[in-house]
């Protein structure tokens, strides 16, 4: 199945990409997106344990399951304000 | 009823995200139009702030700010902000707009009115609300200063984290 993975601040900037689409194992999680993410672009791994994740533009965790057309993002630590 | 709002026009909207210049009439407009319509002439405070773009940090120089957004979630962690608030001092009423794209030194990047009962409510969830907007709104400020860039990257947004709520709301309340 396919997903559309966004980034949004350095880590669009380390992959040069906003937006990509991804494919992904049935049953497959927020986290195997990441993790496959993180092994195309080794620089993404410092950000390992303080991304957060949204699923269809709402707050998820990297456990949370994705289903094919899903929506998901990664950010880095926010800066708003 | 609750309007959300990602758009350049100004309109009385109390959540919105968008490359307009900021002003606090209307979100003092959009606040008074709310309570109005729940109670009629119940609040006797708004509170309003402004957050402005300040020309150093950290011992940089600071030429401009420029923001990113998710617009999307950004206005659902403003709904989850004025709801937070609005639990925690009743009849709180928060009206909340952030701007993005490229600003200026001395340009407002995010506005707050607060509109309450009491002065003492509306200070508070204002305070708290800005508090929260930088721990869980996906917003980003890359910024450029004399010599470089950088992203700016502070709270890991996680809008469950219970410690962080309960920070936001000691800081709110000191």
């Amino acid at each position: 199945m396919r997903v559309t993975v966004r980034l949004f601040a350095r880590l669009r900037d380390l992959t040069g990409a906003a937006e990509m689409t991804r494919e992904i194992a049935p049953g497959g999680t927020i986290g195997a997106v990441w993790r496959d993410l993180a092994g195309e672009f080794p620089a993404l791994a410092d950000y390992e344990r303080s991304i957060s994740a949204a699923l269809n533009a709402d707050y998820a965790r990297m456990d949370a399951e994705v289903h094919d057309g899903d929506e998901v993002a990664f950010l880095p630590p926010v800066s708003g304000g | 009823m609750t309007k959300f709002s990602h758009t350049d026009s100004v309109s009385v909207t109390l959540l919105a995200i968008g490359p307009a210049p900021l002003a606090l009439e209307p979100l003092v407009a959009a606040v008074t139009k709310e309570s109005e319509e729940a109670r009629g002439g119940h609040h006797g405070a708004i509170v309003t702030f402004l957050g402005l773009v300040r020309n150093h940090n950290q011992g940089r120089r600071v030429q401009y700010l420029d923001y990113e957004a998710y617009p999307s979630l950004a206005l659902k962690a403003f709904a989850r902000i004025a709801d937070e608030a609005s639990r925690r001092w009743p009849a709180v009423r928060i009206a909340l707009h952030h701007r993005t794209g490229r600003l200026e030194v001395g340009e407002a990047s995010v506005a707050i009115a607060a509109a309450s009962p009491h002065r003492a409510d509306a200070y508070a969830a204002c305070r708290y609300a800005i508090e929260r907007v930088k721990q869980i709104a996906p917003i980003w400020k890359r910024e450029y200063f004399e010599g470089g860039d950088v992203w700016i990257e502070g709270a890991t947004a996680d809008p469950d984290d219970v410690r962080a709520r309960e920070e936001a709301e000691r800081v709110a309340c000191a």
